[in-house]
């Protein structure tokens, strides 16, 4: 009877969450941060969102009958969220692209971009087409359709794909230098071009794309319905009104929405002339990806492994100099210190990058991957200078009275003896932290350096699953790591202090 | 100046405010093996601690050979002078854990005093030779029996060639046939010369072995 009461009691709880999921809610994911005119919080009503595809939400769940609710996803999860069911629809500006036709439900498109080439004002008479870009970094987001052709750019014209987490940074870092030029929608460039002045977009289109919304494979169901409420929304006027609202309505449109109307399959990408570019992974199968992908992938994991020890080596020395200051130090250097560790171990390491790269850009521009480097190590510092501060500590009394009656100098008896034998104590959790920092390397993907997670996301996103690339990525990261975790066994077998 | 190579002159330590030595005099010259007894915590390690420049005591004087120590922390210069003068075996022998029994006696000669490693290796082979542990100089500290870390220990405290040795409760770790073969050990050091002081609780080792019979007690010295 209790068990009964208590199913009653859980089903009742669920139902009218259930009911009003099924029928009364349109549940729709975008990233509020991708900023207008997308999806942005709403100023005057932080709770709120605004934007071109809070409006498309709304038509569409008008459409269906249904109230529309946002989910915040990040941008990169979308697909995946709604695969999982985290939503009904992905609306955030989301690139319709072959892999996404192959894995998701996508509606048919109601917005046509051009991918455009934005450069220094300064540059803009010398750097017109990808082609003016020979030995040049290109900036764009990752995963993106612009991603895509700039890694065929990498080849075709020698030029550099840089890629970064959001759309804010390749321009603010096109003005600083670091990159030569951005290529991304028009949508993105002209919005950056009102708030940023010296970029100047060049008028040619490198590719042109549309943005779709994305439904999980089996709601193909719902995906007719919407496309069916799209395609009124184009006769009618509707989806003119809301892209006029939001400025960025041009001539592209009513031409994408006379071919829908008609009943054309439009292809997914076009390339420069105006022809078919969908040349796409997801065609292929999990195998054949793999072998396309994995030389890309063990370049990361070289980037990841040098990264890593590169840092840990620097953190181990910092760490080292940081530990003997808080053990012999002054006062004043002591207290000094232990705010430094402090300070390093209670603020995100993510914080910490973004400071490094972007935050004093003004005064030092750090090339992406020396801040990385000295992101990880500064922070890296800080927890090893623990870890051997202990160990110091925990060298007994009598080894060092040892050494001093037998005339060694302080600096000798720390030299020699302590530091030595504080070494083999601290080497167990040392291996821990290198194992940890391999992993956290991972974070530097926000500073454009791109590592072996990021590598994986793009092939995954590309190949629209995360199976075949996750299991290569998990199983790059344990090539790397349990070579390294044996043999640190090794040396504290060797060393085992009795 | 006389003719002891150790003399302590009326030293006073001060723990907070325990009195922990009172007052303690003592000379010992060539030739002798003086044992110092006397309850746990009564000041014989302390007394030792004093002597090596360890423990840094508040009134009195201390002399070695030609070196003198006064109260207060030794400056740099004396502490290094004094190093030369006396070797000190610690209880638990205090081996340095990640060396060699022969590193261990190497050490120093090597790295305080600039002698060429060839060398300090020669004369720690011979040491560890005369102690009957040159087969055991590859071997880690925790790979040694208790008393063979104790003979490296006496070594290692031999290797600049002090004239003054100092032993803590030496008797500590070993069986009754290892305290007879140490006996005799320290009775062959004290006939080439050198001068021995030890702490220890065991009377019945400290009558059968050193010539001198001494007692701390509450921080003052019996039987001097």
């Amino acid at each position: 009877m209790k068990r009964f009461v208590l199913v009653f009691a859980i089903a009742f709880r669920l139902w009218p969450a259930a009911v009003s999921a099924q029928s009364a809610e349109l549940t729709w994911a975008g990233d509020a941060e991708g900023g207008a005119p997308f999806v942005e919080a709403d100023p005057s009503h932080p709770d709120q969102v605004v934007g071109f595809d809070v409006d498309v939400a709304a038509l569409i769940a008008r459409g269906l009958g249904r109230t529309p609710r946002f989910v915040m996803i990040s941008f990169a999860s979308i697909d995946q969220s709604i695969t999982r069911g985290d939503a009904d629809i992905g609306l955030s500006g989301i690139e319709d692209t072959p892999a996404r036709r192959a894995t998701l439900a996508v509606t048919i498109p109601y917005y046509e971009f051009r991918e455009v080439l934005a450069v220094r004002t300064a540059d803009a008479g010398q750097l017109r087409t990808l082609a003016d870009l020979r030995g040049r970094s290109v900036a764009t987001l990752a995963g993106t359709i612009a991603y895509e052709i700039l890694l065929k750019a990498e080849r075709d014209h020698g030029l550099r794909a840089v890629s970064y987490e959001d759309d804010v940074h390749p321009y603010s870092d096109l003005l600083l230098g670091r990159v030569d030029a951005v290529l991304l929608d028009h949508v993105l460039a002209e919005r950056r071009q009102r708030t940023m002045s010296g970029i100047t977009i060049q008028p040619g289109t490198v590719a042109t794309g549309h943005y779709v919304g994305v439904l999980a494979a089996g709601n193909a169901a719902l995906r007719d319905r919407a496309d069916g409420v799209l395609r009124t929304a184009m006769k009618d006027g509707s989806l003119e009104r809301i892209f006029r609202t939001w400025k960025v309505w041009n001539d592209d449109q009513p031409r994408l929405y006379a071919k829908l109307i008609a009943g054309e399959i439009v292809p997914a990408v076009l390339d420069d002339r105006g022809a078919d570019a969908s040349a796409g992974t997801a065609t292929l199968s999990g195998w054949e990806a793999a072998k396309r992908y994995f030389p890309s992938l063990v370049r990361a994991s070289g980037v990841t492994l040098v990264l890593s020890c590169l840092s840990m080596a620097l953190a181990v020395v910092l760490g080292v100099i940081i530990a003997t200051g808080r053990v012999y130090g002054a006062r004043p250097l002591r207290i000094a210190l232990v705010g430094y560790v402090e300070l390093m171990r209670g603020t995100p390491i993510l914080l910490q990058l973004f400071v490094l790269y972007y935050g004093i850009a003004e005064a030092v521009r750090l090339p992406a991957f020396v801040a990385a480097l000295a992101g990880l190590a500064l922070n890296y510092a800080a927890y090893e200078s623990e870890i051997y501060r202990s160990a110091l500590e925990a060298v007994p009394p009598g080894q060092l009275e040892a050494g001093r009656t037998l005339g060694l100098s302080e600096r000798q008896v720390l030299t020699l003896i302590r530091g030595p034998q504080a070494f083999r104590l601290a080497l167990a959790p040392m291996t821990n932290d290198f194992v940890a920092l391999l992993k956290d390397s991972s974070l530097v993907s926000v500073l454009t350096v791109l590592e072996l997670t990021k590598q994986t996301q793009i092939f995954a996103t590309n190949l629209g699953s995360w199976v075949v690339p996750g299991m290569l990525c998990a199983g790059l990261y344990l090539a790397m790591s349990l070579p390294l975790a044996a043999a640190a066994r090794q040396l504290e077998r060797r060393w085992k202090i009795a | 100046m006389s003719a002891a190579v150790l003399r302590v002159r009326d030293v006073r330590l001060d723990r907070g405010d325990r009195r922990v030595l009172n007052g303690i005099s003592l000379e010992v010259g060539r030739g002798e093996l003086v044992a110092i007894m006397g309850p746990s915590g009564s000041g014989k390690t302390t007394l030792l601690r004093a002597i090596t420049g360890l423990a840094p005591f508040d009134a009195g004087e201390i002399g070695i050979d030609d070196v003198t120590l006064s109260s207060g922390p030794a400056p740099p210069l004396t502490r290094r002078a004094l190093c030369r003068k006396v070797g000190m075996v610690f209880q638990f022998h205090c081996l340095f854990e990640h060396l060699s029994a022969l590193d261990n006696v190497c050490l120093a000669p090597v790295h305080a005093y600039h002698v060429p490693a060839d060398d300090a290796e020669r004369r720690a082979r011979m040491l560890l030779r005369a102690f009957g542990v040159e087969h055991r100089a590859a071997a880690l500290p925790r790979e040694l029996s208790g008393g063979e870390a104790q003979r490296v220990a006496i070594a290692r405290a031999l290797a600049v060639d002090p004239p003054l040795l100092l032993m803590d409760e030496p008797t500590a770790s070993l069986d009754s046939a290892r305290r007879g073969e140490l006996g005799q050990l320290m009775r062959g050091l004290i006939a080439e010369g050198r001068v021995l002081v030890m702490a220890t609780h065991d009377e019945d080792f400290a009558r059968a072995w050193a010539t001198r019979l001494l007692r701390v007690e509450d921080g003052r010295l019996e039987g001097a």
